[in-house]
């Protein structure tokens, strides 16, 4: 007996010795790093190159990210290998756990305010350079505590793609092109028959928020501090939306059968849909032969609204080198640089000085510049990403739904994480 | 006996003799494994749990100064908090739990009924079906998931076979629908009674909770069972296989006939077996993740979420890296209650005194005297 319960002893002794020994292991394997973040005016400077780690939308988005950024190792003399992502969220986590991230990488909006709150982000913005050249909006997207963070890469906006073949058979003219919510509505119910719906879009806030934006609502305050997601204003948006769809102008993809609002348009199951500049990639990848048009999308009650989204050039606050990332950075965003980036895969830049040159080489999208003007960027408070798929879920049930029950809940869940 | 007294004592490494060293020796061969298990397995684990109780941010090292802990806040806001954390682990619990109590009998039934179908001896090209039936066991879950996306799409074949026969199929992956509540609309049914509906648990009402699997969730059902009653067919098989044969026979002369055989004489000597399976299922179900990783993300209307997406997308994706562990910590308590409930009611059993007075030859009452 007493032999086993040394053995007990022993052995319980032996794995907690393994255990601390593994955890002491990990604990200087980690840099526990100082505050970082906050402070704008220092950056830090070695000879470290430079690892980039992007979320790359294909090999076109890839291959001109690592020609831009091997020129501009050249130019510089340091060192930086671009890292396709292929989990970004999952990927950059970790690299922040072990205090080893990426200098610089692409950052959603709906992760800032996370990464930004337990200070793993280097806040640059006012360091750049090229600050004022920015579409403001898009600055209030990466602004979080009234801390620029990080410079916007580019950018797209919503606008009504239109289904030129189906436009003509059903009569219509460019004089028809809807400027308020009733023509929408008028144009939707021309266009519906022979089994194509006249509008469809996907069942989600990013779309739906559109409408929520003609009627001059939101969901959060402009400076952030406000839920207001149960306003009269979305009631109205959602009521607007939920009585088309029971008239049957509208639908969701979804319902449709299509995986998102441009398969839906692509495979002609709806004459109309509402989505944002990678629509044109997608239509000349998987449907090349169907026509269409980029048209504004029409003013609600409150005028026009659409949504914008964007992502920025994260730097880490653990980067050895961000004097060479904010360079590199300065040069990524350049206006000739994004609109070559424009040129090889399709974003709009989010400089407002390559917009002129921008709109005169894309000529038909030119609707979608256009709503830089009037768009409204997805709330970026921390915590609300799961708002916001709640919202979806709740969002997939709108046609049985009441609108203001469920943007009561929203609302609800909102200021559960605002100010 | 008497050598016994000889005998050298065997502890530690001090003894003397030829089995001295022998402890020492074991300790060498098994340390790297230690290592291993200690290093990869143990120290996570228990840093998952500190994590649990903690308010890491998921910067730096858990056990940095700067991480403060927090007792059961976590475990607090995702049972008791009553905001969205709740209701979303409230949902994917109900999402889950559905899950399991289709998926488990079923997959077990299936699998138990397929190894019988394979280990009979007449039955030619056996070796073919079992593969067959095998096979989706070894696809990788993600292509079988791909796979699935195709099959159960709004136009896709299954829909396409259900309309030879006049239904109208559901589009399966968005439809949020509990299939419970839509048999109940199918009688006109469409709110639960007032004690159902107001009264919640985990911020879900009741009769959100009765709601059933909805019908994306049931095409995940569907998958499940096709894929796994392969793994389990084959310990089924090599269980069937172990039995012995004049048992049967014994039954055939009591003149048992082939379903009272199976039910009362094949089944019991597979109880070691059914535990086994059982026990492989319920985890198995109850870390559901691959399949929603891969296909829906937790839509459509979140009833494909379940607790081990949910601990994921609440770390990597909300940054809440405390609520995700302490969900991850919930499971697995959750498991080990059902393994132990499991255990406690698949024990070996006396045999009642009803049952065994069948078997007993009648006495005659002047016997007892």
């Amino acid at each position: 007996m007493t032999r086993h319960k040394t053995r007990a002893i022993l052995g319980t002794g032996a794995l907690l010795v393994t255990g601390a020994l593994a955890l002491t292991a990990c604990g200087s394997g980690f840099d526990d790093g100082g505050a970082g973040g906050g402070d704008a005016s220092e950056l830090t400077s070695s000879e470290d190159a430079l690892t980039i780690l992007i979320g790359s939308s294909g090999d076109a988005e890839t291959d001109a990210v690592t020609e831009a950024v091997a020129a501009w190792s050249e130019e510089s003399g340091i060192d930086a290998t671009v890292q396709v992502a292929n989990d970004l969220p999952q990927q950059l986590s970790q690299g922040f756990a072990a205090g080893s991230p990426p200098d610089l990488f692409y950052l959603a909006t709906e992760a800032l305010a996370g990464y930004a709150g337990n200070g793993s982000l280097k806040a640059y913005g006012d360091l750049l350079s090229n600050k004022d050249d920015f579409y403001p909006s898009l600055v209030q997207n990466f602004t979080f505590e009234d801390e620029f963070y990080c410079a916007p890469k580019d950018f797209s906006t919503l606008q009504l793609i239109i289904n030129q073949g189906l436009w003509d058979a059903a009569g219509l003219t460019d004089a028809d092109i809807p400027a308020t919510w009733d023509d929408l509505a008028t144009v939707a119910a021309t266009l519906t028959k022979d089994g194509v719906t006249g509008l469809a879009f996907g069942p989600e806030y990013q779309r739906l928020g559109a409408f929520m934006a003609q009627a001059g609502g939101q969901l959060v305050s402009d400076d952030g501090t406000e839920a207001v997601a149960n306003s009269p204003e979305n009631v109205e948006a959602l009521t607007y939306v939920q009585e088309q769809m029971a008239a049957g102008n509208f639908a969701y993809s979804s319902d449709l059968g299509a995986g998102w609002g441009g398969e839906a348009f692509g495979k002609q199951l709806s004459a109309m849909t509402i989505e944002g500049n990678w629509i044109q990639g997608a239509m000349t990848n998987d449907f090349p032969d169907v026509d269409y048009v980029v048209a504004e999308l029409p003013a609600g009650p409150a005028g026009q609204g659409t949504m914008q989204f964007t992502n920025c050039w994260g730097m880490a606050a653990d980067s050895p080198n961000q004097q060479a990332a904010l360079d590199l950075v300065e040069y990524l965003t350049s206006a000739e640089q994004q609109l070559a980036f424009s040129e090889a895969f399709g974003p709009m830049p989010s400089a407002q000085s390559a917009a002129e040159q921008w709109t005169a080489d894309n000529p038909d999208l030119a609707a979608f510049l256009a709503g830089a003007d009037y768009a409204k960027g997805v709330p970026t408070n921390d915590g609300i990403a799961a708002v916001i798929t709640d919202f979806n879920a709740q969002l997939e049930g709108l046609k049985a739904g009441d609108p203001q029950q469920i943007l009561d809940t929203v609302q609800e869940n909102t200021e559960a994480v605002v100010g | 006996m008497t050598t016994t007294v000889a005998a050298p004592p065997r502890e530690g490494g001090s003894g003397r003799g030829i089995r001295r060293g022998e402890a020492l020796a074991g300790w060498v061969f098994t340390l790297p494994v230690i290592l291993i298990l200690g290093i990869f397995l143990l120290a996570p684990v228990l840093m998952a749990l500190w994590v649990s109780f903690s308010d890491w941010s998921g910067r730096g090292s858990p056990l940095s100064a700067n991480v403060r802990f927090v007792g059961l806040d976590n475990y607090a806001s995702i049972t008791t908090g009553g905001g969205l954390p709740t209701r979303d682990f409230g949902i994917s619990l109900r999402n889950n739990a559905w899950y399991v109590l289709l998926v488990v009998p079923l997959q077990t039934a299936l699998s138990l009924f397929l190894a019988m179908l394979v280990n009979r001896a007449i039955l030619r090209g056996r070796g073919i079906f079992r593969t067959a039936f095998y096979f989706p066991s070894v696809t990788s879950s993600v292509a079988i998931t791909v796979l699935w996306l195709f099959l159960f799409s709004a136009t896709g074949v299954v829909n396409e076979v259900l309309s030879w026969i006049g239904i109208n199929g559901p589009n399966w992956f968005q439809d949020p629908n509990g299939i419970v509540h839509n048999a109940l609309a199918a009688f006109g049914v469409t709110t639960g009674p007032p004690a159902l509906t107001e009264n919640d648990f985990l911020g879900l009402s009741w009769w959100n909770w009765l709601a059933g699997p909805s019908v994306a969730m049931t095409a995940f059902i569907i998958m499940a069972v096709f894929t796994t009653s392969g793994t389990f067919m084959l310990l089924f098989i090599a269980a069937l296989q172990n039995l012995s044969g004049d048992v049967q026979e014994a039954a055939m002369v009591d003149g048992a006939n082939a379903w009272q055989r199976f039910w009362r004489v094949t089944l019991p000597q597979l109880r070691p077996t059914l535990f086994t399976v059982l026990t492989l299922g319920l985890i198995g179900c109850w870390q559901v993740f691959d399949q929603i990783y891969t296909g829906t993300q937790g839509g459509p209307g979140k009833t494909t979420l379940t607790p081990a997406y949910l601990s994921y997308s609440s770390a990597f994706l909300g940054q809440d890296w405390g609520q995700g562990a302490a969900i991850a910590f919930i499971l697995f308590a959750i498991i080990v209650v059902f393994t132990l409930f499991q255990r406690w009611a698949l024990r070996e059993r006396p045999v009642s005194r009803r049952r065994a007075r069948q078997y007993q030859p009648s006495q005659p009452k002047e016997a007892k005297r």
